[in-house]
């Protein structure tokens, strides 16, 4: 492979439609590239946002009667695989990743600026697939674990929609995480130490492993699977002697990585952002590292916790048992740095600040569930029921994607030259913090005490708590309102922004904003304190 | 600085009385009916006050910082530079390690007591040939154990129902009826998709897998009929996909039995 060097590229660069139309195109730039994972992205969350309304909307009676059983299954399927593959992965590492990591980097594109760009183009026509499949014979009914023989057993046609579409998505994921690697490794402008970067490249390069190491696992799951459909193949077939306590272990061995895949670059952005806006150094940045890095390791052995109550041996459970529940340690001692960042600034209380907190409360209560889950006994009695159901979601809404809104709100003027108004904004906070713990904290009670998660009816006793969860996520809805004017408002008439409205330090803020295509007018600057608040005016004075 | 000390102890000490209280007060599980059930709840509660201790105080540690060290109108400038402490996150490393060692090593306690690690392969007198692999299920230590010959039921799973086949009666049950206070022992197999068996009142829960036998065992310890729930996603009817347990005194048990057992047939 050859990467194109400047004529060459100042050609293609000729040729590329200019203004918003470049959003459109085979564009190289990575800024383009993070902007079109972004907005993309939150096209899906839209989709996967109606589909979970629909869901809350069937689950305010007991009974199924918004819409017929099999749609149901469908809704839900479609919920979580658009949520996960084509919202969160996406955003967090595809659209913050391909914006920030060049700056941070002190590079002026990506190591390979067109597979980054095939990266990004994989995504939209495989999830029009997914969603379009719903009109070919029904989508893909069998939950995003896509379990079999259920998988097998269910409407052909939609399940190998689903698993292409998963395919190409993985495969995306995977160009993905072998650029980000490339790039940080090597791309690093001289005089930069590893030691020195922003954090969030340490939670893209420990994301990109996790990427690189077990994405491929799940490619070949789902093509022994789709053999197993189309070709009558008994790999995980039961009735031709398969076995599928196997697909379970190969899909958690991509699918629990998955969730560090979700919140660690998530990690990375509240890493950047709190400084900023606290006024004050990131506390504890080796042990930040280390812990990243611990994260990955023990996150690529602990997959068997989704299934204590599946066919699993006693000595199993209790190694992963062990294994899952020493994850809090890492993630723990990141919380606490963050507070203790927070402790003793001097903190703007504004949109990105408030998103961030409220990721680190409901992440907490999410992580604090997580360990309650990991332990075998207790497990046992609410695997598959609404405690799971409520668990995660305060993991990847209340942990990630509170993330990618503060993100938006602390770069949304790095990328446009425009603020956002920070009234709309902390409306926007107030009702997604609401709403969110209306819908999911209520949850736990449920799986508590009977309901199965994956249902379209259930007993009337949980009518009334059902229905609190229903109105929290037509809160979640209604949320969406304010943000969506703020940024059109914004985007067109936003109070001027200048080039580093939050004088912050990192890399990105010292060029314009928007940044010109090479990144910088001139050389890249050097920046060995990313964090150096405090110091730099004590020095200046 | 002594008087932030005292401020500090106060404050830490209220986040503990109220989660105790909370913990030991508010009960969010639903009736106990099987041996497992209290040993689940002893756990579940210890659970439930470590992490409302780690939750209200991360949340009042968030939510002072946001007041305290907000940014006034009049200031400009940074906060310190404090860039880390070795000795605070050494401790917030060994902390949280030893919580999460004792509780692992807690609910190992609980996971045996409940008879998680109890070889379930050997001595297991099922109908099933020796050299089948069966999976392990959950398996209680119970004081009647001699129960075990009488009380062995294999459960069959389809879309969208249980079967209860009582070998020793020679019948076929829709509902599960069971003895109070005798162990109950059961092997479950699937004719189609992963299903699983779920009482939540029992706080036992096992997958039931296609061409792979799992065995659960339990006892349970109070009258009454409870829901038996298939937990797995299983098809359009999921939700749908319920059964009754019905425990009794065995004298009514076995009125049960006798009326539904039906004579030796010779294939």
């Amino acid at each position: 492979m050859t990467i194109s060097i400047d004529p060459q590229k100042t050609n293609n660069e000729n040729l590329q439609p200019k203004g918003w139309l470049r959003y459109f195109s085979f564009s190289l730039d990575h800024k383009v590239i993070g902007i079109q994972y972004l907005v993309c992205g939150f096209l899906f969350y839209l989709i996967g946002g109606t589909l979970a309304s629909a869901i809350r909307i069937e689950l305010a009676s007991p009974m199924s009667d918004f819409m017929p059983r099999d749609v149901y299954n469908q809704v839900l399927t479609l919920h979580g695989t658009i949520m996960i593959f084509l919202w969160i992965v996406p955003v967090v590492n595809g659209a913050f990743g391909n914006y920030l990591i060049p700056f941070y980097v002190g590079a002026r594109d990506m190591a390979f600026p067109r597979l980054n760009a095939v990266a990004f183009w994989l995504i939209p026509p495989s999830g029009l697939m997914l969603v379009a499949s719903y009109f070919v014979e029904g989508a893909a009914q069998a939950g995003w674990t896509a379990y079999p023989p259920l998988s097998i057993t269910t409407p052909q046609s939609g399940q190998i929609i689903w698993i292409l579409s998963v395919l190409l998505l993985g495969g995306s994921s995977i160009f993905g995480g072998i650029n980000f690697i490339a790039t940080i490794i090597k791309l690093r402008r001289p005089g930069l130490k590893l030691m020195q970067l922003p954090m969030y490249c340490w939670a893209m390069l420990g994301t990109s492993l996790l990427v690189v190491l077990s994405t491929p696992v799940l490619a070949g799951t789902l093509i022994l699977l789709s053999f197993d459909i189309i070709a009558n193949t008994g790999f995980f077939n039961p009735v031709l002697g398969g076995n599928v306590v196997v697909y379970q272990h190969l899909f958690w061995f991509y699918s629990h990585p998955a969730v560090y895949i979700m919140v660690l670059p998530a990690f990375g952005l509240v890493s950047e952002i709190l400084p900023v806006h606290a006024r004050k150094p990131l506390f504890g940045y080796t042990t930040m590292v280390f812990s990243i890095m611990g994260i990955v390791v023990l996150g690529l052995v602990v997959w068997a916790h989704h299934m204590f109550t599946s066919g699993t041996p006693p000595w199993m459970r209790l190694f992963f048992t062990i294994a899952t529940a020493f994850i809090a340690v890492p993630t723990g001692i990141k919380f606490f740095n963050w507070v203790a960042t927070l402790w003793g600034g001097k903190i703007s209380i504004n949109s990105a600040m408030l998103f961030s907190c409220g990721f680190i409360i409901n992440f907490v209560f999410g992580g604090i569930t997580g360990v309650a889950l990991a332990q075998v006994p207790f497990d046992i009695h609410v695997h598959d029921t609404y405690f799971v159901v409520a668990h995660f979601h305060y993991i990847v809404y209340g942990g990630t994607v509170f993330i990618i809104f503060s993100s938006i709100y602390h770069w949304f003027p790095k990328v446009t030259g425009k603020m956002l108004n920070e009234k709309l904004g902390i409306l926007h906070f107030i009702i997604t913090f609401i709403g969110f713990n209306l819908c999911f904290a209520p949850q736990h009670w449920l799986g508590l005490n009977g309901m199965p998660r994956r249902v379209a009816e259930y007993d009337p006793q949980f009518q009334l708590v059902n229905q609190i969860s229903s109105l929290g996520a037509l809160l979640m809805a209604i949320s969406t309102i304010p943000f969506l004017i703020n940024v059109f408002l914004s985007v067109r008439n936003g109070e001027n922004a200048g080039d580093n409205p939050w004088n912050a330090l990192t890399p990105e803020w010292l060029t314009s904003s928007p940044p010109p295509v090479e990144n910088w007018e001139g050389e890249a600057p050097l920046v060995e304190e990313p964090y150096g608040y405090g110091k730099e005016i004590s020095e200046q004075k | 600085m002594l008087n932030k000390n005292i401020y500090l102890i106060l404050i830490i000490s209220l986040v503990f009385a109220i989660s105790f209280w909370i913990g030991f007060n508010v009960n969010l599980l639903p009736a106990e009916a099987s041996i497992n059930a209290p040993i689940y709840d002893e756990l579940f509660k210890i659970l439930f006050i470590t992490g409302l201790i780690i939750f209200i105080g991360m949340t009042i540690a968030v939510i002072y910082s946001l007041f305290k060290f907000r940014k006034r109108n009049d200031q400009i400038g940074d906060g310190i530079a404090l860039e880390g402490n070795l000795s605070l996150e050494i401790v917030w490393t060994i902390i949280p390690s030893i919580i999460v060692l004792l509780i692992g090593l807690y609910s190992y306690n609980i996971y045996d007591r409940m008879g998680g690690m109890k070889e379930l392969n050997h001595n297991h007198e099922m109908m099933s040939s020796n050299s089948e692999k069966i999976w392990a299920g959950i398996s209680q230590t119970s004081d009647t154990e001699i129960a075990i010959n009488n009380l062995s039921i294999e459960v069959s799973a389809m879309q969208f129902a249980f079967l209860f086949n009582y070998p020793k009666g020679n019948f076929i049950s829709g509902e599960l009826h069971v003895p109070v206070d005798q162990k109950v022992s059961m092997r479950m197999e699937s004719k189609d998709v992963i299903h699983a068996f779920w009482v939540p009142e029992f706080r036992i829960k096992q997958d039931i897998i296609p061409g792979q036998p799992t065995i659960l065992n339990f006892t349970p310890t109070k009258v009454g009929k409870y829901p038996i729930i298939c937990a797995e996603l299983c098809g359009p009817y999921h939700g749908g996909m319920r059964a009754s347990i019905i425990v009794e005194e065995e004298s009514d048990y076995n009125e049960w039995f006798n009326k539904n057992k039906k004579p030796e047939v010779n294939l």
